[in-house]
């Protein structure tokens, strides 16, 4: 079945302007992550810089719960979970 | 005669134009993205506009218009990208420097944290330039008040493997072997923040013009005073006495007339204001021995903002154009080599760079 990743309005001109994203799961944030680079290479990269690490502002929550307060890109993903991502509130 | 003035900003970037009228300021580009690095490629025939933009959420990019802005190309690739065994990633690109003018396909990029990458394709790819990011120094090299990153990229009109670099706080490099092996060139510029006041590195340059005439001549502002080379960045000589400070951030050489150098003296490192708290670039047309200050058509009121390290230019007109932004988000353009100035642009963002072509 998978899952489904929720982009903010921002980031959807990356991913021919789509608002929902369908991708494989049961698998690990990291998973995700991988597929997102591979379909869709620009919307990974304002994601993750080149060493696989998450951005310091993007907040990525699966089924509600921030990936960082769980187990980081290792946090499971299960069959049917809603990833949102959501930029944190920061800047001038 | 038109000229083009790319206008990076902390919230996006500016083009204004200017063909005998008024300034045309364009509509904002790369909304809320900090554009520290700005060039106008002329080099190809058709001018190529390269802006190195970041987001605070969605990192750095590097994006190019061949249309003078109408459209941006970004690579699905990214074009700078530190290799994998560096364990770095790019924070930000802030600089980018066109190469020899008979190979318009090389690109220079310096990046934070300090890495010199070289492109062979116009700027659409790079790559690092190992021979500096390996230098034994790196690891001591410092980070100056706005982080630390390669600002300052000048490749020898003469020589394609010849070039110089600056950074705060590291000071200036010279390859003469295409970036395999550098050099610092820090002798007799002095540093205030680290008890040997003449090291051989380490010093807070903060930005290095070469002569327009004299490739061998270089200019430097730095964080503690003006200098002047005149053996390719070997060795300085303090040429600061006759301004009013000795701080600053930029400084630029006219593209052709020996000698003739701009910049924006600011009193001093614990009194950061422009000097007499006026807005008046000073010129030199000696190589530094005097200066004269300039002001005609810039604001007489008391002035405070700072003009940044990339926030002044000159383009290769004749007569030239000299240009600056402040972080008050005004831009002035002299259109006669700095003998009258007028107001470009006003109620910007803090303005971070400055570039202007003849197009």
């Amino acid at each position: 079945m998978g899952a489904v990743i929720l982009l903010p309005g921002v980031l959807r001109p990356e991913a021919a302007g789509a608002s929902r994203l369908e991708v494989a799961a049961p698998g690990t944030v990291r998973d995700v992550l991988a597929e997102v680079t591979a379909r869709w290479p620009r919307l990974a990269r304002r994601l993750r810089d080149e060493r696989g690490e998450l951005r310091r502002y993007v907040n990525l929550y699966v089924d509600g719960e921030e990936c960082r307060r769980m187990s980081g890109l290792d946090t499971p993903v299960p069959d049917g979970a809603e990833i949102q991502i959501i930029p944190s509130v920061a800047g001038g | 005669m038109a000229r083009l003035v790319a206008i990076g900003t902390e919230k996006g970037l500016f083009l204004a134009t200017h063909d005998g009228g008024e300034w045309e300021v364009s509509a904002l580009h790369f909304a809320v993205k900090s554009v520290y690095a700005v060039a106008i490629d002329t080099r190809g025939g058709t001018p190529r506009i390269l802006v190195g933009a970041s987001s605070a959420h969605w990192g750095p990019s590097v994006a190019i218009s061949s249309d003078l802005g109408r459209t941006w190309v970004e690579p699905d690739d990214p074009a700078i990208v530190f290799p994998e065994d560096t364990g770095a990633a790019l924070e930000r690109v802030w600089q980018l420097a066109p190469g020899p003018a008979d190979r318009p396909e090389i690109v220079y990029a310096g990046t934070e944290p300090s890495a010199l990458f070289r492109s062979e394709d116009g700027g659409r790819s790079f790559s690092l330039v190992r021979g500096l990011w390996e230098h034994p120094h790196r690891p001591t090299w410092e980070p100056g008040g706005g982080g630390q990153a390669i600002h300052t990229i000048l490749p020898d009109p003469r020589d394609d493997g010849r070039m110089v670099v600056a950074m705060s706080t590291g000071g200036v490099y010279r390859t003469a072997d295409r970036g395999e092996t550098w050099t610092p060139g820090n002798a007799g510029i002095r540093a205030v923040h680290v008890p040997d006041p003449f090291p051989e590195y380490g010093q807070c340059v903060h930005k290095v013009a070469r002569d327009g005439a004299d490739p061998d001549r270089f200019y430097a502002q730095v964080h503690h005073g003006v200098y002047r080379s005149d053996d390719g960045a070997a060795s300085w000589t303090s040429i600061a006495d006759p301004l009013p400070g000795d701080f600053g951030f930029p400084i630029v050489a006219h593209p052709s007339r020996p000698g003739t150098i701009y910049n924006f003296p600011m009193i001093a490192d614990m009194d950061r204001f422009p000097a007499d708290h006026r807005c008046r670039v000073y010129r030199s047309r000696d190589a530094g021995a005097s200066w004269e200050p300039l002001s005609a058509g810039l604001p007489s009121a008391p002035f405070y903002p700072s003009v940044l390290r990339d926030a002044m230019c000159v383009d290769a007109g004749d007569p030239a154009g000299v240009y600056f932004g402040a972080k008050s988000g005004e831009v002035f353009a002299s259109l006669d080599e700095g003998d009258s100035w007028t107001r470009v642009a006003a109620h910007l963002p803090a303005v971070l760079c400055v570039r202007a072509a003849v197009i």
